[in-house]
């Protein structure tokens, strides 16, 4: 027993070191140690983000330097106070403070003293600044902005959050992501890719050389320019027609489906968002509930879209072949469902499919809706047949642009209505609101602009999209060059183009014509309600428009849509036949129209619901 | 003898693992003070130039002591003995200061440290002792005089301050005790360990409880076959808690904070994580440090100078008590392993060596060797990778120090030459 004692316990403390060190060594191991090895040291390489430009090669978003006054305080010797703190404009309490958080934070890493100095500022200290050992000035690069316009579309740049380091593990504490818009969905395009170069610290944490002599090292790519599809003119324009109103403009070009313009009211400038002032402006902007300016209109407000939606509902007839262009369909001021009657403003009197649309009779949509359905024999059929053609519109769904997802809208399927009303107990009676685009259908503004672009292109269209090139190289992503064809024949097209063109020579916008171009448009006019208290209310209409231009070989398609506007061809109509005007002729011939449009906003409307006292709706003065 | 026959009879499995212990260490000194500008290796300035002298000097020494009579060594125990405490006691006056320990005779090139001489001429001397004829291990006197041998050199150099290499000493225990020591002794030294580290970690209370139950468990188990009577049982229980008594009083006003603190955090009695990062800061550096480039090494390690923490000079005292560390990092599981492995092989060797002893002076050094080597292993291996206090103590054959490899050179190969007499003694 004497003899095994010594043996037994050499092959104990084998084992119990052996258990230990694998404990620590494969059970404690992980592979992302490089990271947290307080040895090796990553410095990074940033190249410049890429600039933005419009479609016509205008600057939107460049770069500006900004100067960050770094500290290292082990490094700081006796320095005149007074006089370096009147350099660099903070008072001598306040700099004593920075300098003792950045005492704390590291003697011997750099911290931030004063960041962001302007331009003059940098100028006067930059040649004083040898006197002051320890300090030193760090250039950084801003997103600097040539226009006041187009901040929903741009987006914003901030520092990556817990959840970016988290999910990416390119980004490293203090570095800039695209938060939004087009710097959000190109951001890697942008941002190019940084430089790393690895070195080898002391416990003392000084540089002792490069890690393995540089063999993981890389050089940074630089930042691609990008050219987006926006027409910087136009866009600053149209958010200059939006004073004081809520909605959305959207335009497109028919021929690529590329974003022209794209607007939300109320916005902001994009260069609040940068600088010294960011947070403060963020937190102003995003809070105020109310307007909203942060949400982007364009692509998340859904709203019954109104009278343009008839002339999907013409072209569905004419597909099925339930209608010809010349069937007519009486209107006794109004039409009956059931017993009830539902009102009309055209007038009253025989309609065919021309008169129909360019006096937006709604006795002859609702007619024309009861007749595809009365095509088929069960109303199931005849709803699924519909939804399938709306679909083919980019209605209802995801329109895929490379801009942040939007709402999808809604066309109504026979599910919803089976949810709403029970299996088979409906029929296209309850339905009939959706012939006249309200109801159960929602759209957004681009969804609208798309769908006048699918009318004018005579059955296709592609998809919206943002992007034209990337450092001078067109796009060519199927995506977005590839067409996408409606369910409607072409040929049913031209009397449903001709009753939009009507509209402006007969109908309800010809005192919106413009002299010269002959357009393609529809009113609309959405009814809407808002909870006050609890109790639903009804709120002034909406009013809606779409349009494109011109007729024969269309450049521009657009939809405007302003909340409480009233009439389709008030507020809606005079800004779409502005900006069309602006497009094709880049000027403006209409200087009272315009005039009205820039001073006339709708605040008093958008008070209303908050004002706690009985209000009045659709005031026909205005 | 002749040169030619201890060459044959030599144990060369031994030597064989020693040259590879030594090797290794020796790599590792030179990948922890590895510099871009100096890796010449036969550059004398820098510290793995000097150990590679050393590792010459010690092969000179081994030549040495295999040319040496066998007789030479137990002739003279007695006197090299005195000679080793007559040098630490020297030290008092003559000693060179170094990192505040006064451990050093300076000879300009080479600081001699005779607490490592005394390691061997201990073993020497308490073999020669023991297998004295007149010796009986079962007498109290002779238990005491042996006692005295090891006690001696470890109370010369406790006021150096060195305690490690004081506590070395006591390993030779295992010496006695494998010569008859009764069993007795052994069992109240690792009883009282026990209760020592048991009432730190849980209080006294804890511990009177755990004894209660314990000897309620053995009045319930063996009370047919064992007569226990109740009178001797609670003598010891009172013994024991009363020692459990005194145990916080001694942790708390005997021990220098120092102590308290590498204790503290070897058995993990801070609780308050804030602290215990506050801990691994300042008294904690070293053990948390060289823990962390031990994990970073994972399996297969980072390579050969590749040791990015190693380089970056993060473990202190890298190429001395942690040279380990260095393994760890740069040569992974697969290098610890292999070490551990080396040493566990060797040691067994030489217990068989040792058992296989005709001559007791020989077997009795023979398990002095092992004592004092195992020792070394348990506790700076233990340490290195955070399982024991810190407690300053070399590897032997790795860690940087002329000294140091010299006399456990000298300490092993004297061994390794009396095998080689074994049959010689028998004839």
């Amino acid at each position: 027993m004497r003899k095994i004692l010594l043996s037994a316990l050499v092959i104990l403390i084998g084992l119990l070191f052996l258990s230990r060190l694998s404990y620590l060594q494969i059970f404690s191991f992980s592979k992302d140690q490089v990271l947290e090895d307080p040895a090796i040291k990553a410095i990074y390489d940033y190249p410049e983000r890429g600039y933005i430009y419009d479609r016509n090669d205008d600057l939107l978003v460049g770069n500006d330097p900004a100067y960050d006054v770094m500290v290292i305080p082990r490094e700081v010797k006796a320095l005149d106070t007074l006089e370096f703190c009147n350099l660099l404009g903070i008072d001598q309490e306040k700099f004593k403070e920075k300098l003792r958080k950045s005492r704390i934070y590291s003697p011997r890493l750099p911290s931030v003293l004063v960041p962001q100095l302007s331009k003059q500022d940098y100028a006067r200290l930059q040649e004083k600044m040898r006197k002051y050992t320890g300090f030193y000035i760090q250039k950084r690069s801003l997103r600097y902005y040539d226009t006041p316009s187009a901040a929903n579309v741009l987006g914003y740049i901030s520092e990556v959050n817990e959840g970016d380091l988290a999910n990416n593990k390119y980004y490293v504490q203090g570095e800039l992501k695209g938060r939004t818009g087009v710097e959000r969905f190109y951001e890697k395009t942008l941002r190019g890719r940084k430089g790393v170069q690895y070195i080898q610290k002391d416990r003392f944490n000084r540089d002792i050389g490069p890690y393995k002599n540089g063999a993981l090292d890389t050089l940074p790519e630089q930042g691609k320019q990008i050219s987006i599809t926006i027409d910087k003119q136009l866009q600053e324009y149209g958010e200059r027609l939006m004073n004081g109103k809520r909605g959305g403009i959207v335009a497109l070009e028919p021929a690529t489906g590329e974003i022209l313009s794209m607007i939300s009211g109320p916005t902001y400038e994009p260069s609040l968002l940068v600088g010294r002032k960011r947070s403060k402006n963020y937190t102003k902007l995003y809070n105020d509930t109310i307007a909203n300016p942060t949400w982007d209109r364009s692509i998340h407000a859904q709203q019954p879209p109104g009278s343009p939606f008839k002339t999907l509902n013409a072209l569905i007839a004419l597909e099925e072949r339930v209608m010809t262009p010349s069937s007519t369909i009486k209107c006794s001021n109004g039409f009956y469902v059931g017993r009830k009657k539902r009102g009309c403003h055209c007038g009253g009197g025989i309609r065919d499919m021309n008169k129909g649309i360019y006096l937006s009779c709604n006795a002859y949509f609702a007619g024309t809706f009861r007749k595809i359905f009365e095509k088929f024999n069960t109303t199931d059929a005849a709803m699924d047949v519909w939804e399938k053609h709306m679909k083919s519109f980019g209605l209802g769904n995801y329109l895929g642009y490379d801009l942040p997802f939007g709402q999808k809208g809604r066309i109504p399927d026979k599910e919803y209505y089976d949810k709403w009303y029970g299996d088979n107990r409906w029929s296209s009676s309850y339905i009939i609101s959706n012939a006249i685009g309200q109801g159960e259908i929602l759209a957004t503004p681009v969804q609208l602009a798309n769908m006048t672009a699918a009318i004018a292109n005579k059955g296709f269209y592609f998809t919206p999209h943002i992007l034209k090139k990337i450092d001078g190289e067109a796009i060519t992503d199927p995506k977005y060059t590839a067409p996408k064809v409606t369910t409607i024949s072409k040929e049913h097209f031209a009397p449903v183009i001709q009753g939009m063109a009507d509209v402006y020579t007969k109908g309800t916008a010809r005192w919106l014509q413009i002299p010269g171009i002959k357009i393609a448009g529809k009113t609309g006019t959405a009814e809407n309600f808002t909870k006050i208290n609890g109790v639903r209310t009804q709120l002034t209409d909406h009013s809606v428009f779409v349009a494109f231009a011109p007729v024969e070989n269309p450049k521009i398609a657009i939809a405007v849509y302003i909340e409480n506007g009233y009439y389709g061809s008030r507020y809606a109509g005079h800004i779409a036949s502005l900006m069309i005007e602006k497009y094709i002729k880049k000027e403006i011939t209409r200087t009272d129209l315009e005039k009205r449009m820039l001073d006339k906003t709708l605040e008093n409307e958008y008070a209303k619901p908050f004002s706690g006292v009985p209000f009045k709706i659709n005031e026909y003065v205005w | 003898m002749s040169g030619r026959s201890v060459l044959k009879r030599v144990d060369w499995l031994s030597v064989f693992i020693y040259v590879c212990l030594v090797f290794i260490g020796w790599i590792s000194i030179y990948s922890s003070t590895f510099t871009e500008d100096h890796n010449s290796i036969l550059d004398f300035s820098t510290l793995h130039g000097k150990q590679l002298f050393f590792i010459g000097f010690s092969f000179v020494a081994i030549i040495g002591v295999l040319s040496l009579e066998v007789n030479f060594y137990e002739r003279f125990a007695s006197i090299f003995y005195l000679i080793s405490m007559l040098s630490l006691l020297g030290l008092f006056v003559f000693g060179k200061t170094i990192a505040g320990a006064t451990s050093w005779y300076d000879f300009g090139f080479f600081n001699l440290q005779p607490s490592e001489l005394a390691k061997v001429t201990t073993a020497l001397a308490l073999a020669k002792y023991l297998s004295a004829i007149q010796t009986d291990i079962k007498r109290r006197k002779d238990q005491l005089y042996a006692l005295l041998i090891i006690l001696v050199p470890a109370i010369l150099i406790i006021p150096q301050p060195d305690p490690g290499s004081a506590l070395v000493f006591f390993a030779l225990i295992f010496v006695i005790f494998r010569e008859g020591l009764p069993l007795f002794y052994l069992v109240i030294g690792f009883a009282l360990i026990l209760i020592f580290v048991t009432t730190l970690m849980f209080g006294t209370l804890w511990v009177g409880i755990g004894l209660a139950a314990f000897i309620a468990l053995l009045y319930w188990f063996k009370k047919k076959r064992f007569k226990l009577s109740p009178i001797p049982v609670t003598l010891i229980a009172l013994g024991i808690m009363l020692f459990s008594l005194s145990v916080n009083f001694v942790f708390d006003s005997i021990f220098e904070q120092r102590h308290r603190d590498r204790i503290g955090l070897w058995l993990r009695l801070e609780k308050d994580v804030s602290k215990v990062e506050q801990m691994r800061k300042s008294i904690g550096y070293n053990t948390y440090q060289s823990e962390k480039a031990i994990e970073s090494g994972g399996f297969f390690g980072k390579g050969f100078l590749e040791g990015t923490r190693t380089k970056g000079n993060f473990v202190p005292e890298q190429h001395t008590d942690y040279i380990f560390s260095t393994i760890g990092e740069e040569w992974g599981f697969l290098g610890t392993a292999t070490v551990v492995i080396l040493f566990s092989v060797l040691f067994l060797r030489l217990i068989f060596l040792a058992e296989r002893q005709k001559n007791s002076f020989s077997r009795m050094y023979g398990y002095g060797v092992i004592s004092i080597l195992l020792v070394h292993y348990f506790i700076n291996i233990g340490m290195v990778i955070g399982m024991l206090p810190t407690v300053g103590i070399p590897l032997p054959f790795f860690s940087y120090g002329g000294s140091g490899l010299l006399f456990f050179t000298i300490l092993l190969f004297i061994f390794l030459k009396m095998d080689t007499n074994r049959l010689k003694e028998n004839a």
